[in-house]
């Protein structure tokens, strides 16, 4: 099946009233941006003394790069596992991952009081400092991302160089370094996929290390050793959501049948993986006893039920049922589901369950904060259409690829 | 003992480092420090005697070239009304709790960076801006913070301010143990301005005994409890008071260093890199193995990625 498919810039109209609608969220966000820099970062979220993060960190930074762990999944299912069927999905997760990591790049910059001093961890050590780690592999790995990526841009560019006018005479220079970067790549990229899962490996669950040191501060529903664990499992469970919904939300918004033959298959693999997490997540509770918290009735209780109920249970009964992974609704509802599910949580471990011992008010995130983080999500977004429409990313039938214009239908 | 492992990875991080970047430590950039020396200096707090003149207030600020009013101002007692925290203007305030009795006298109590044995500060920091350094002091350096404010998630006393106004140059603020002065052999300034000797300055080791000596010969004035003797491992800053210090809203922590689970979690993942290469090595023959089983299929392997 998989076949007489091969990737090809989708020919689309850029502007639909979608799109339109996300530019407008994307500047909205970036006008409060301009606010964080050029008056603080007190101006513009409702952080202070007692909390220190906030949704940047939360939502922008742990649970985006959660929510981009399908980026390393998928290379191990395509490339390590050497599964050649899931050929087709590795493209647009590879995009999302590098998309996703960048922006998590970016968040951590604009959260930073001192931003412009991004670079001191590259020359300021400080190994026990799990932040440090944390933001080593990340930058490491967008790095490795980025070469991954590079592949694309030659197969897209090869025999295709054409400069305008006077650097017309450098075309041919170009295609010869790019055919020589092509080749190189394609021996080696084996030593970065491969390092790629680890340092998702790594990061994934560092993150999940970096509120242990906050110790008592954080509600004991969350507060465990194992939160590396947990933090791994769940990067693990979402991963393939996350390529599921892409795929049929790409397939939607540019009229394209949906795999739904693979991700079905991809789907098959949701549910053990969030069984294991599930199992984890309950056996660390009845092993700490911490179940007594939500007998209580508040905000971190329901929170804890609403991720578990919602977030894992009824996404897993919902993979395990064999009508609801043939359908490509039921899929993306259970991978929604998914992703809902672990946002909520890294939500909860870096923002609901930090509970500093002296609070005079409690933590909600300002307009502005809001208005930054969704603004990010809408210029992920965008970015992802203007880069499936320019390079090889996503897989079209072969023959159709001659005669995009007709197989493809406007919406 | 995980002193000592923590010891050892920054060893191998270090040398490590030097080798991969080239780069050699230049004084201002210098490593941060986490010595625990034996003579390490710290304060004992007797609340029993402090009667909220608030001058330690003044004093600080004072010593920190922070803005404040004139002192006469201070013997406004109004403050007291409501809880106060430390903060990025005021690096140490003092609390009022009232009396239980009409024969009893209210709490005031001094707050201010407790400066830890093991602190979490020290180790959360990305860059290592904070040092423990020999006479007992946290100091921070302005050279190397990147405004992350992890030290802030960290630190279990919620003592780290930051500037959040500030759009350039924010600093975190908090108690220096006015290392700039004990340097140069003065008193800390609150220590040196306390007209009850509430604030007693010397080798932390003494202190305790003196601590546990006073409680010994007046059990009636104090509670059996140093507090800050073991909490988080032990604190620089330690507390006496006639009642229970969870009544003067001091946070209750076991005696375990607040950096710990995590330092031994970071180590297991890091153990001389072992583990990831272990992994590296492990995915690698998984592909391989993968990848030889299906030979034909491997001429068209380069293309997809
Ligand atoms: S009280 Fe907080 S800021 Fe002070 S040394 Fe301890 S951890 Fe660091
Ligand atoms: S805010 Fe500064 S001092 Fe605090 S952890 Fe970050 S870099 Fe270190
Ligand atoms: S030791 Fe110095 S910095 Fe700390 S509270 Fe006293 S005066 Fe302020």
């Amino acid at each position: 099946m998989s076949d007489n498919l091969k990737p090809t810039p989708i020919a689309h109209k850029f502007f639909t009233p979608g799109v339109i609608f996300l530019s407008v969220l994307a500047a909205n966000g970036l006008v409060f941006l301009l606010g964080r820099f050029l008056f603080g970062l007190g101006a513009i979220t409702n952080l202070d003394n007692q909390h220190p993060w906030g949704i940047w960190i939360g939502i922008d930074v742990a649970a985006g790069v959660a929510l981009a762990a399908g980026g390393f999944t998928t290379a191990a299912l395509g490339h390590i596992m050497h599964k050649e069927e899931y050929h087709v999905i590795v493209r647009p997760a590879l995009l999302t991952a590098m998309l996703g990591y960048t922006l998590v790049a970016v968040s951590v910059m604009i959260d930073l009081g001192r931003y412009y001093y991004i670079w001191h961890p590259l020359i300021m050590w400080n190994g026990t400092s799990v932040l440090f780690e944390v933001g080593m592999c990340v930058m490491i790995y967008l790095f490795v991302l980025y070469i991954e990526f590079l592949p694309i841009v030659t197969e897209r560019f090869i025999g295709r160089v054409n400069l305008p006018g006077v650097l017309k005479r450098f075309n041919n220079a170009i295609d010869k370094f790019l055919r020589v970067l092509d080749k190189g790549l394609n021996k080696t990229m084996f030593v970065f996929i491969i390092a790629g899962v680890v340092l998702s490996c790594l990061h994934q669950s560092s993150l999940g290390t970096l509120m242990i040191i906050a110790g008592p501060k954080m509600h004991p529903l969350w507060q465990t050793p194992i939160l590396p664990l947990l933090f791994l499992m769940s990067a693990v469970s979402v991963g393939f959501p996350m390529v599921i919904m892409e795929s049929i939300a790409t397939s939607k918004s540019f009229g394209l049948k949906p795999e739904t033959h693979i991700l079905s298959n991809l789907g098959s693999m949701v549910a053990p993986l969030l069984g294991i997490y599930l199992s984890f997540k309950i056996g660390d509770m009845v092993i700490r006893q911490t179940f007594v918290y939500l007998t209580e009735f508040n905000t971190a209780s329901v929170m804890f039920v609403i991720e578990v109920v919602v977030g894992i249970v009824i996404p897993l009964r919902m993979f395990l049922s064999r009508e609801i992974s043939k359908s490509p609704t039921g899929l993306f509802i259970a991978s929604i589901l998914v992703i809902f599910g672990v946002l909520l949580n890294r939500i909860n471990n870096f923002i609901v369950a930090y509970t500093p011992p002296y609070q005079f008010n409690t933590y909600f995130p300002s307009i502005g904060e809001i208005s930054v983080t969704v603004g990010f999500v809408a210029l992920e977004i965008l970015f992802f259409r203007v880069l499936v429409m320019i390079f090889p990313i996503v897989s079209l039938p072969f023959a159709s690829t001659l005669r995009t214009k007709f197989s493809i239908k406007g919406v | 003992m995980a002193h000592q492992t923590r010891r050892d990875f920054l060893k191998t991080a270090a040398i490590a480092g030097a080798t991969l970047t080239g780069i050699s430590s230049n004084p201002t950039k210098a490593a941060q420090q986490n010595v625990l020396s034996e003579n390490r200096m710290g304060v004992l707090v007797d609340t029993t005697v402090c009667i909220g003149c608030r001058k330690c207030e003044w004093a600080c600020k004072t010593a920190h070239n922070l803005p404040t009013q004139p002192l006469e101002s201070y013997d406004d007692k109004s403050v007291f009304k409501s809880m106060r925290r430390p903060n990025d203007k005021e690096l140490t305030v003092i609390n009022e709790y009232p009396a239980r009795s009409w024969d009893d006298y209210p709490t005031t109590v001094k707050v201010q960076c407790m400066h830890c044995d093991k602190p979490a500060c020290v180790s959360a920091c990305i860059v290592g801006a904070f040092s423990k350094v020999e006479n007992g002091s946290v100091i921070w350096n302005g050279d190397k913070c990147i405004g992350c404010r992890y030290c802030m998630v960290a630190c279990p006393f919620q003592i780290p301010a930051f500037e959040f106004e500030k759009a350039l140059k924010p600093d975190i603020k908090k108690c220096d143990f006015c290392f700039d002065r004990t340097k140069e052999g003065k008193l800390p300034a609150c220590v040196e301005i306390c007209p009850n000797e509430v604030l007693t300055y010397g080798p932390r080791e003494e202190l305790v005994r003196v601590a546990h000596q006073k409680i010994q010969l007046y059990p009636k004035r104090y509670i059996n409890y140093i507090y800050g003797e073991n909490e988080v491992g032990g604190t620089s800053w330690m507390y006496l008071a006639n009642r229970h210090f969870k009544e003067l809203q001091f946070p209750a922590l076991g005696g375990s260093p607040a950096p710990g689970v995590s330092e031994a979690i970071q180590h297991g993942i890091f153990a001389y890199f072992v583990p990831p290469i272990a992994l590296y090595a492990l995915l690698g023959g998984v592909m391989w193995i993968n990848k030889n089983r299906k030979p034909s299929d491997s001429d068209s392997e380069g293309r997809h990625e």
